[in-house]
This record gives C-alpha cells, structure tokens and sequence, in this order.
C-alpha cells in the first residue's frame, strides 16, 4: 500500500529515510550514545517503578515550586546541548587554518553555529530565567501559587516540546543553517528549501506560547496575589525584575510570533513579505524581529539584576542600597529596551537621521545600568561582607558585565559600528554580557536559591571550583575574540587563511576547555552535595541570614508555601519579622484551597509537537489529526470545573507539627 | 485565638504599635483572569500591529499586479463593518442579560451574535475566493500578502471566537449561570469587542485610505 | 484557546466574587452604538463619495476618526477607565498604546528611511538631490 506515492506522501510528507542521517557518522554516534543514554534512563524508571511517582508528583503538578525546579532541570540539560556545540565550533576554529579544513564541514558547521544560538537563548536562559521566577516569585509575595496554575505546567511542557523538536532536528533532518535570527532572503524557501529553518520556526512558535502564557501567568500573579501589605514599593528587587521581565515578555514574544508567522505564510503559503521579487522586502524582517529581539535581551538580564540585588542585600548583611532607584533604573530600561532596536542593524542603510537616534537612545539605556552597578557597589560598601558562593558570582558579574557594557556602549556608535558590525568583536560583547550577566546571575541564583527548592546546600568546594573556572575560562575564551574582532575577522567563519591568527584561536579554545571543566565541576557539584545531603541539611530554612519572605517558610517549603498569609509592613519582610521576634504560629490552622494536578497541558503539548513535526515534514493528514486532537483537549478541558480542593486542617496542622518537631530537634 | 496572631511592639520610637506579621483568617487574593485575559488581548494587539506595521510598509508594493484601487470594494466592507458593529451591540444586550441572571435572553442574544459573526466571515470568505480567482491570491504581491495576513488573521480571531461561543452556550446550557460562566461570558465579551476594535484599524487603514488615489 | 482555560479560581462559596466588577448599562451599550455608527459613516461617505479629493487629508481625517472610534470602543462597549482592576488595565492599555505606535511608526519611519537611502531608483525621482 505504502508503494502508491500519492498515499505514501500523503503519511509521510517529504520525510524519507534519506532524511535520518545514516551516512553520517559523527551524528551517527552522537545518537547512539544518546540513545543508550536514555534507554538506561527509562530503563532506571521502570526498574525503581518511578513513572507513577513522576508522573502524579510532578510531570501533572501544577505546583509553581515543581514547575520552576522542572524549567531549571530543562535549561540545565539543555545548556550540555549548547555547550557541546560550542565547544565543537571552537576545536573547528582552533585547527582549520590554510590547509587544515578542521573536522568539520561548513553545512554542519552552520547547523552547529545556529543550533548553539538558539539553544541557548530559548532552551537554557528562557527557561532557567523563567524556572527562577516560577519558584522564588511567589515565595517572596507570600502567595500559595501562581494565578492560572494550570496554565504554568501548560507552559512548561510547551516550552519541553519546543526544545525536543530541536532535538528530533539533531537525528530527523537538519536544523537551520541561517544563523539564530534566521534572516530572509537566506531562510526563504528558495535558498533553504530543506526542513531545517521549519524546525527552527516551529520549535519557536510552540515553545513562544508557553513563553508568552507565562508571562501573563507571573504578571498576573504579582498583581493579584501579594501577600497584604505589600504595596509595589514593598517588594523584593526580584519580584520587581520579575514584573517587569513579564511585561516585557507579554510586550515582545508577540512580535516574534508574527514575524515568524509570515516568515512560514513566505516558505509555506508562498506570500511575498520578505521574498526578493514580487515587491517583498527583507529588510521589514531585520526591522521586526529586532523589535522582539531586543527587549528579549533585557527580559533575560533583568532577573539575573533582581537575583544580584538580593544576593548582594543579604550577604553584605544591609538593606540594599537605593531601592527605590533601583526600581526606577529597572522599569526605564524596561520602556528605553522598545527605543533602540536599530542598534542591531544600523549597517542596513537607514542613514544619519535614524543611526544617531537609535545610537543615542542605546548610549541613554546604559546610565539607568551604571545606576544599579553604584547602588550594588554603596550596598556592599561598609557592609560585612561574607563571599559566600552566590556572592562571589556577583562581585564577578560586576567586573565582567562592566566590561561588556562598555564595548557595548562603543558599539552603539554608528560610526564604530560600521567597522565593527558582525565581527568577533561583537560576538565578544554579547557573550561577555549574557554569561557575564545572565549565567553568572543564574548561577548565583541557583546556589542561592537551591537549599529554599531541596533543603540542603550546594557543596562550597566544587562551587568554587567551578566558579574559578568558568570565570577564568571565560576571559581565555572571549578576550582574544576582542582582539580578532579588532583586527576585522568575521562572526560564523569555519574556515581561516591566515595562520598568525591561529593562536588567538587557539587560547579561545583553550578558554572553552575551562569552561568544560567548570560545567564537570557543576555536575559534579550536585552529586557531591546530594550525596552529603544530611551534613548540608538546613533545618531552619534560613540559611544565609535572608531578608526576603521566602526564607520564613521551611527548606523545601510545604506545597501551600505559607500555613498563615503574611502579612508585610517593609521590604526585607522576612529581616522585619526577625527583628521583631514574630513567633511561629503553632495552632490555629485552616483548610487551604489548593489547585487540582492535571495531566491536559502535558497532552496538549505532546499534540503540539506532533504538530509541529507534521508541519515540518508536510504530513498534512497527520497535521490535520494533530490539530483537531488538540482542539478537542483544550476545548475539552474548559469543561472541568472542579479544579480545586482544600486540604484539611489537621493536615496543615500534621507538616507544620513535623518542622516544629525539626527545629526542636536542632536547636 | 488571640495568641497565635503575634503582636510585638517595637523597642524603638515613641510610640507603641501593633505589628501583625500573618493573617489569622482564610485571606483569598482576587481573582485574575479578566486582569489575565485582558493581558492578554494587548499582547495580541501587538501580533496585529506587526502585521499593521507589515501593510504600512509593503501595502503600496503591487509589483504591478492588481493594486488596492483596483481590488477592494468598499460596499461589501460597509457592509461587513455593519454586522460586526451590529454583533457588538447584541453582545452588550447578551452582556445585560446575563447582569440580570437571564439566562433564556442571554441566549438569544448570543445566538444572534454569533450569527452576525458567522455572516461577517462569510461575506470576507467570498471577497477572498473573489481575489483569488481574478489573479489576485496573496501570493502576487507583497501588498496582496500583507492585505491578506492583515485581514484574514482577524478573520481567524472570528473564527475562534465563534467557536468560543458555541463552547460557551454549551457550557450555560449545562452548568447554567454561575459564576465561572458568567466570567467566561465576560472574557468572550472584551474578546469580540476588541475584535471590532482591530476591525476599525482595518477598515480605516486597510480598505479606506488603501483606495485614496 | 488557552487563556480563558483559567477562569475557575476561588470561586465555590465566596459571595464576594459573584461581582465581577463589570456594571454595564444599556444606556452605555446604545451611546457607544451610536457613536460608532456615525464615525463609521462619515469616514466611509468621504471615500466613496469622492468629498475630498486630496488624499493626504482625507487619510489624516479617516485615522483621526479611527482613534475617536477606537477611544469610543474602549469606554462604552469595553467599559475602560482608571479604576478598574485597581488601574492596571488602564495601566496595561497605554503601554500597549505606546508599543503599538512605536512599532508602526518606528517602522514606516526606518524602512522609508532604508528605501530612500538604499533603493533611490524607487523613489519619486523629484525627492533625489
């Protein structure tokens, strides 16, 4: 039956076996270790009769702690991804130099060089940026989850199927060759006509909606659901980052959306947004996506500034310096992040009138920045300083981010820009500030944030280790690309002529090597300190001296957060209740009404990705089922209305009676 | 009761005041999903204005095929701006009804409602098969794509939200109207006035200055 | 599909939330309706009625109408003002306000600018020095 064409492309679109990469062998083994990988894993499940405790406890919970530990769960698992593509395009350019073609050729270089992009924005930052806020949000509120719980596992499990189509892409076809912004004419279908750039746009607009879903999720909850007494000016710096991360997101994800919708209508429909004839204009996709593309830059270094605000308030043991100026700083850059978005193509020919705005809006955007970098700096300033590991990541992040923003603010310069535009020099800056910024704030975040989540601490040793080399690592990795940058070699080159640059290469590859080991030293990090759990205990679930109200529930914190609503008269809720002695409540408990756990958003997003895989390899038949199956879920679901129960009393009572039982038992 | 909610006085200041650090009731924060609902209209508001800013700047490209003079006929829009104004008002009255927990008018009134929309997508189907059989499909020009993104993303809204209606009055007919409903009601309610909010964004910049010479 | 999937919270055996903060009026519904009736009307009539030949005005006046039309919407069929949902709708509704000129303006503004500069020849030729 199979053997008819038309029935054969009507079930399988255009997927062949030609399109599994079997004469590839690098690939090749890649799935096969990954295949075993997760045969083991699966396997491991079964045997230890896990599935029916992952799937009750958290794949279905709509718990906004669980949910937060599963986004950071994925970016971390995703972040090997990236890495690995790093580190394999800097072995590239540490040996292909004049007759040397390296190991890699250039159609599986450009995948790697886009796939490391993407991956990285949208499945290691977004989501570990978005799992932060997910668990410390409305810890630091007083909240008991977020405001549409269900709607949060929806968006993660989007967000996991986005991710996993960019996986299947590694093994099922090839991913986009185009860069990570995919531009026209280069991603239209004329010169992309495979199902690379479709695996791109489909695994954004899936994993987009969980985003932008979330984002409504979180805004909505620090608007309805703080703790009483808790007016916007008492709220921790993070929960401020977070709003305004939201807003940003809910703002900008659109934009993304549509432009990459037209995007697919010019490679699937045949329409002419950005085609090079019929009156198409390439140009307008440039001008579109950086209007998405450059608050996203801010929706990830905003929270990274809420977690370095917190850590830096804690450990220098005062209240952080210009908290109100550091609110004002957040939500200027919040609205100046829609103003320069022309920064990113200045090249592109608009002329003076339009460069010297946009230049000088971005130049503007960097004083509300050096605002927040003083006031960290008078808050540790006569403070006594302790340089746990959170706060070391900071003081690091101070150094280096200044670095970044400074070749930033040389690059808003049209002029210097005109010389400077995708070269190394760039790639340098935005790497400095991202990790600089972004993963060293994350970093920070999770030692900080990990004994709140799991009730013990990250072991100090293989912290550090991996703190001094990923920090060394990264200036043996980027500084040299400064200096290429400098002397004028391109971004995304697998190839190089002139051998005397090849020891600059080589000390970035170097760099990486450090980076490989800090990110061992991580891993290692999390098995040393699960092993030696009980000697990390915290018992108190206080254990850096915090100031926030997350820090006045138990490590992990019971599923309804708080036995009693707070109720907040400052900021530093939690230093206030320290330093007016409040006492536990040790009776008194009320039923809590908690949200039912559903198993709806995981189907949805299971349907989604069949979908979008259907859609990429032009399954209409399967698309069509696809989509129709999912319709009737989504509609389906509307129609349960018993989303809710309460748990007693004498349950409350039972898991506070335990923590008071602990605490005695530490005193 | 008194001494599980802790009350402390500061050591320091003049005066002595109470602190209460919890609440000793069941505190309920308020609901959120018309806030939720309306954030999320105004992100949607941003999709149609990319693809606003798309007909701004590609809607005069013709790539000398059909121009907008040529292919767009205004009668059938007045027409097609009447139902859809028309439908507005019939969702207010449903609106109204439903205030007063009438569930029978409500109906009718939704009924109504969905008609006009139904009658909207039906007159905006036509004029497409229309364009496309006379040469004028989206893929022609970069004016005829964005036209046809522009118009038929809202068409698509429409859409949704006559599907959203049947779900609705399905859900009323069950569960009557309780509060949940009345809430969806209301979510659909700012939904379809919205929708006619981008419509006037249309049939302004779209259809009437597309024809001005 | 997915936003209004979310509408049940809280909402067993609270009496407070049967007010749903929305009080409409039909006095409200039929000045919105009327309203918008006839700044549909006008702007129509000055297209298909040929009333004012220079295009530049009447695109100016059609926009104008279309923000009068759009303010009308937003009071009387939307029932926006600066105390619902504690100003945050109101909040949300200018920001978008902001974004969405920004985005049109910002657009047209640059790609004018890039067509001038990079493509003259598809210019009016009058505009070249």
């Amino acid at each position: 039956m199979l053997s008819h064409p038309d029935l054969a492309k009507l079930i399988f679109g255009r997927l062949t076996l030609e399109a599994l990469p079997l004469h590839v062998p690098i690939v090749m083994w890649t799935f096969v270790v990954v295949a075993l990988g997760a045969i083991a894993l699966l396997g491991a499940v079964t045997y230890y009769k896990l599935w029916g405790y992952l799937w009750h406890e958290w794949f279905t919970s709509i718990d906004h702690k669980k949910i937060g530990i599963m986004y950071m769960i994925l970016g971390f698992v995703m972040l090997l991804r990236g890495f690995s593509d790093a580190i394999m395009m800097r072995g590239q350019q540490a040996v292909s130099f004049g007759a040397s073609q390296g190991y890699l050729p250039p159609e599986h270089y450009d995948q790697i060089f886009t796939a490391h992009g993407v991956i990285m924005i949208f499945f290691v930052a977004m989501p570990m940026v978005t799992g932060l806020m997910n668990f410390v949000m409305p810890l630091q509120i007083g909240a008991r989850d977020v405001a549409f719980p269900f709607l949060n596992n929806f968006s993660f499990w989007m967000t996991v199927a986005g991710a996993m189509l960019v996986m299947t892409s590694l093994f099922v076809g090839e991913f986009a060759r185009t860069g990570w912004l995919a531009y026209p004419p280069l991603s239209d279908i004329m010169s992309s006509p495979d199902a690379g750039v479709d695996y791109y746009i489909w695994a954004l607009q899936i994993a987009g909606v969980g985003t932008l879903l979330s984002g409504i999720n979180l805004l909505v909850t620090i608007v309805k659901m703080r703790a009483p007494g808790m007016t916007l000016m008492k709220m921790p710096v993070f929960t401020w980052t977070a709003l305004c991360t939201n807003v940003l997101i809910v703002a900008a994800f659109p934009v993304l959306t549509a432009v990459l919708a037209m995007l697919a209508l010019d490679r699937y429909a045949g329409t002419n947004f950005f085609t090079t004839e019929l009156g198409g204009n390439a140009m307008m996709y440039v001008n579109l996506i950086w209007i998405w593309g450059h608050p996203e830059v801010y929706i990830l270094i905003l929270p990274a500034f809420g977690i370095f605000s917190e850590v830096t308030a804690t450990f220098s043991r005062k209240p952080l310096f210009g908290y109100a100026s550091m609110v004002y700083a957040t939500v200027v850059i919040t609205v100046l992040s829609y103003l320069v978005w022309l920064h990113h193509f200045f090249t592109m020919g608009s002329g003076a009138s339009v460069n010297s705005f946009f230049g000088i809006t971005t130049m503007i955007i960097s004083i509300p920045t050096g605002a927040k970098i003083f006031n960290w700096l008078f808050t540790m300033y006569r403070g006594r300083v302790e340089f746990e590991l959170p706060m070391m990541w900071t003081v690091a992040f101070m150094v280096t981010f200044v670095i970044g923003g400074m070749t930033g603010v040389l690059l808003a310069v049209p002029p210097a820009d005109f010389s400077l535009h995708n070269s190394l020099f760039l790639i340098a800056h935005f790497h400095n500030v991202i990790i600089g910024g972004v993963l060293f704030g994350l970093f920070a975040g999770i030692t900080y944030w990990f004994p709140k989540a799991f009730g013990f601490r990250l072991d100090p040793f293989w912290g550090k280790c991996s703190f001094w080399l990923w920090v060394s690592g990264f200036y043996f990795a980027f500084m040299p690309l400064y200096m290429l940058g400098l002397m004028g070699v391109t971004r995304r080159l697998s190839h190089f002529e002139d051998s005397s640059l090849q020891i600059w290469f080589l000390i970035a590859a170097f760099g990486a090597f450090l980076i490989a080991l800090g990110i061992a030293c991580n891993i290692i990090q999390f098995v040393v300190s699960f092993k030696n759990r009980e000697a990390l205990r915290d018992v108190t679930g206080d254990p850096w001296g915090g100031r926030t109200l997350e820090w006045s529930t138990s490590s992990p914190p019971p599923k309804y957060n708080f036995a009693f609503t707070p109720r907040i008269h400052d900021h530093d809720a939690w230093w206030m209740m320290k330093k007016y002695h409040w006492q536990r409540p040790l009776s008194g408990y009320l039923p809590i009404h908690m949200p039912h756990n559903t198993g709806a958003g995981f189907f949805m997003a299971v349907l989604s990705f069949v979908l979008g895989f259907a859609m990429i390899w032009y399954m209409w038949l399967l698309a069509i089922v696809a989509f129709v199956a999912l319709l009737v879920v989504a509609i389906g679901h509307t129609f349960n209305y018993d989303r809710e129960y309460y748990i007693p009393a004498d349950e409350v009572g039972r898991i506070e009676q335990s923590r008071t039982d602990l605490l005695a038992s530490h005193v | 009761m008194s001494d599980m909610t802790t009350s402390m006085t500061p050591g320091s200041g003049g005066r002595t005041e109470q602190l209460l650090f919890h609440e000793s009731t069941d505190h309920h924060p308020a609901n959120g999903t018309l806030l939720g609902f309306w954030v999320y209209l105004m992100s949607d508001c941003l999709i149609f204005a990319c693809l606003f800013a798309a007909y701004g700047v590609l809607g005069r490209e013709y790539a000398g095929g059909p121009t907008a003079q040529e292919v767009l006929e205004l009668p059938a829009v007045a027409v097609n701006t009447t139902l859809l104004l028309l439908s507005s008002i019939t969702y207010g009255f449903a609106v109204l009804a439903m205030q007063r927990n009438r569930q029978n008018p409500m109906l009718v009134w939704l009924v109504i409602t969905g008609l006009l929309g139904a009658g909207f997508i039906t007159l905006e189907l036509r004029e497409f098969a229309h364009l496309i059989s006379i040469g004028a499909g989206p893929q022609r020009s970069a004016f005829l794509s964005s036209f046809f993104t522009l118009v038929g993303t809202h068409g698509l809204h429409v859409t949704c939200g006559l599907i959203w209606m049947v779900v609705l009055i399905t859900q009323v007919l069950k569960k009557g109207l309780i509060t949940a409903n009345k809430r969806r009601l209301l979510c659909l309610s700012m939904f379809w006035h919205f929708l006619d909010v981008v419509w006037v964004g249309v049939f302004s910049f779209v259809y009437l200055m597309g024809v001005l010479p | 599909m997915s936003a209004h999937d979310e509408l049940h919270a809280h909402d067993d055996g609270h009496g407070h939330d049967d007010d749903l903060g929305i009080h409409a009026t039909l006095s409200g519904y039929m000045t919105g309706f009327v309203l918008s009736v006839i700044l549909t009307v006008i702007p129509f009539w000055l297209v298909m009625g040929h009333v004012i030949t220079k295009s530049s005005t009447a695109a100016v006046i059609i926009l104008a109408l279309a923000a009068v039309q759009i303010v009308v919407h937003m009071i009387y069929f939307l029932h926006m003002n600066a105390k619902s949902e504690g100003g945050w709708n109101m909040l949300a509704l200018v920001f978008t306000i902001v974004l969405v000129v920004i985005t049109l303006s910002g657009s047209i503004w640059i790609m004018y600018h890039l067509n001038s500069n990079m493509m003259p020849s598809m210019m009016d030729p009058s505009n070249l020095p």
